[in-house]
């Protein structure tokens, strides 16, 4: 089976609070000192996942498409010592500035480019947006079918097996292929390259791709397409002042607690 | 012509409890934007629910009624949802951000031509555009988006909008839709309820949750003793639940249940943020931590610093003791 997965180079989710600041102004985040970007970690098990029906079908590709900045090379070269085969990097100024339908469009473009897969996996959302509506957008504008939020993948002859993670428990979904899965946390760790794949990886060609390569004027892309705007980024603020419970053993902190939830009539 | 139309949803009791905060949300965004507030509905035996949505605030009902849509599949409800709002033809399409909402809004707002923004926290009319604040950066981060085209799609968190008084003079005039005979390609074949024991999370006055600093998914058998004693929800953050400590069904968070209990017990959860936006919004926050420089400390009203493993058994006695 030929699969491609679609990545992103994000600020590291992991990044504590107290060094998470953002450019108001700019309605940017700023990198945070001594913290390097990582690829999302919903996309690092969806090339996990990827790899795994790879090999179970015994044969097949699984290509790496990432479009942004330099760093987004980061994250393909991640993918590629993760195993994966090939890599492609949207790369072209015209792409700045975009939102999920002018990066779903380049991706779809893309993905035309190199052929349709068998499978498309993304995973849930980027965790830096939290959008998570790049691989449904993907599935509508190549008209195919689609399941989202995934914990397990599995092939089943010519079809794809799928448990979806909904509010009140599991959904069993089939796929024919070619079609577009994303992929949840519940989906478990994804492999961690060694030294020497990432050796391979790095001496490995990535092919760059531009705006006009894929067919697309500079006016369909980046901030010029855009369908949704931003005015203002910030970060929320907590006006809760908390008050610890003191106590020489447990027993007496947790009376503490109790009495002063009846004194705030919280019970 | 509606100038919002909500995607509703239905369970045992009727309209769920985010539809009726989404029309609560739409009446009054209706007043600055103009035009009224219609109510779709995509489901099998729909009677009961479009009565209750004229009292919620609906002029107008659409009803999509049929064994075929009894429940949400991405291609059944697709072409569906796409008929209603070319009849509609409405300026804002609400849904929540609920299973259905995440993988339906996307889609749909692709077909039309224009563009989704998901899990919204508030919401506020600027002209002709919906101006919607929503969390991202996993909860480090607010930020505030318009759609430019139209219709504006927007999804919106659970709890984060407040409903109409149920007002039962007021009725909705049912419009009802035809629904073809779909054609599947990706097509649900069975589904896992997770057990569902005890208080639904997002119902619950009271939860208690536990997180990685539990050390072991055994704790969470104490947890649901303490829950027990103050008849309360047992969540888990998600960092306990990727380590299989607890079902995914019971994860508080971005990627789970969204919860505002009037009480949250946060023990053994350092407060990561995507964490705090599925419990940001309880109305009080108890966290048990052994470290006192624990993030979730900055949010919470009271807290204990010490270890959980000795307090949770004292902390069961004094509220079985004063409960009593």
């Amino acid at each position: 089976m030929d699969v491609i997965v679609c990545v992103k180079q994000i600020p590291d989710p992991e990044t504590p609070a107290a060094a998470f600041k953002v450019d108001e102004a700019a309605m940017q985040v700023l990198p945070a000192q001594g913290i390097s970007p990582v690829i999302s970690p919903f996309d690092a098990q969806a090339v996990e996942a990827a790899l795994r029906i790879k090999d179970a079908s015994g044969d097949g590709t699984v290509n790496i498409i990432s479009l942004g900045p330099d760093s987004a090379r980061d994250a393909i070269k991640h993918s590629l010592a993760m195993g994966a085969d090939e890599g492609y990097h949207l790369k072209d100024d015209a792409f700045e500035g975009g939102d999920a339908w002018t990066t779903a469009l380049a991706l779809s473009k893309a993905i035309q480019h190199l052929g349709v897969p068998d499978v498309l996996i993304f995973g849930r959302q980027a965790a830096d947006w939290d959008q998570g509506t790049v691989g449904s957008i993907v599935a509508e504008l190549l008209d195919l079918p689609s399941a989202t939020v995934l914990r397990a993948v599995e092939l089943n002859g010519g079809s794809i097996t799928v448990s979806r993670v909904v509010a009140d428990g599991f959904e069993n979904i089939d796929l024919p292929t070619p079609c577009v899965l994303t992929i949840s946390n519940e989906f478990g760790d994804p492999r961690y390259p060694q030294l020497r794949q990432i050796m391979q990886a790095a001496r490995k060609q990535v092919t760059e791709l531009t705006a006009s390569d894929l067919g697309l004027d500079p006016s369909e892309v980046g901030a010029a397409g855009s369908r949704v705007q931003m005015h203002a980024l910030f970060q929320p603020t907590s006006d809760v002042e908390v008050e610890i419970i003191e106590g020489d053993t447990p027993e007496e902190k947790a009376a503490g607690l109790v009495n002063a939830l009846r004194e705030a009539k919280i019970l | 012509m509606a100038s919002i139309l909500v995607f509703g949803e239905t369970d045992d009791t009727g309209l769920t409890a985010p539809t009726l905060e989404m029309l609560g949300a739409a009446s009054r965004l209706s007043g600055d934007l103009g035009g009224g507030v219609a109510l779709a509905l995509l489901g099998s035996g729909l009677s009961g629910a479009a009565a209750a949505a004229g009292p919620a605030g609906a002029d107008t009902v659409y009803t999509a009624d049929s064994d075929a849509l009894a429940s949400y599949q991405t291609d059944s409800y697709l072409p569906v949802a796409q008929a209603i709002v070319e009849q509609d033809s409405p300026s804002v399409v609400l849904m929540s951000q609920s299973s259905m909402g995440r993988d339906l809004a996307p889609r749909l707002a692709t077909r039309l031509g224009t563009a989704a923004i998901m899990d919204s926290l508030g919401l506020e009319v600027d002209g002709d555009r919906v101006k919607a604040t929503r969390s991202c950066y996993g909860g480090n981060a607010r930020q505030v988006v318009t759609v430019q085209t139209d219709p504006q799609v927007i999804t919106v968190r659970p709890k984060s909008q407040d409903p109409l008084e149920a007002d039962s003079s007021r009725s909705a005039e049912v419009v009802a839709v035809n629904v073809a005979e779909p054609t599947l390609r990706a097509r649900t074949t069975g589904k896992e309820q997770a057990e569902s024991e005890g208080i639904r999370l997002e119902d619950a006055e009271i939860v208690v949750s536990g997180g990685r600093g539990l050390g072991g998914p055994e704790a969470f058998a104490d947890l649901e003793s303490l829950a027990g004693v103050l008849t309360a929800a047992v969540g888990s953050s998600r960092a306990a639940c990727d380590l299989g400590w607890y079902p995914p069904s019971q994860q508080v968070g971005l990627t789970g249940t969204v919860v505002s209990p009037t009480l949250y017990m946060a023990i053994a959860i350092s407060g990561a943020s995507q964490h705090m936006a599925g419990c940001g919004g309880s109305k009080n926050i108890v966290a048990i931590n052994k470290d006192p420089d624990a993030p979730i400390f900055s949010f919470s009203r009271f807290g204990i610093v010490d270890d959980y493993k000795k307090v949770l058994p004292a902390l069961e006695a004094a509220f079985a003791k004063a409960l009593d």
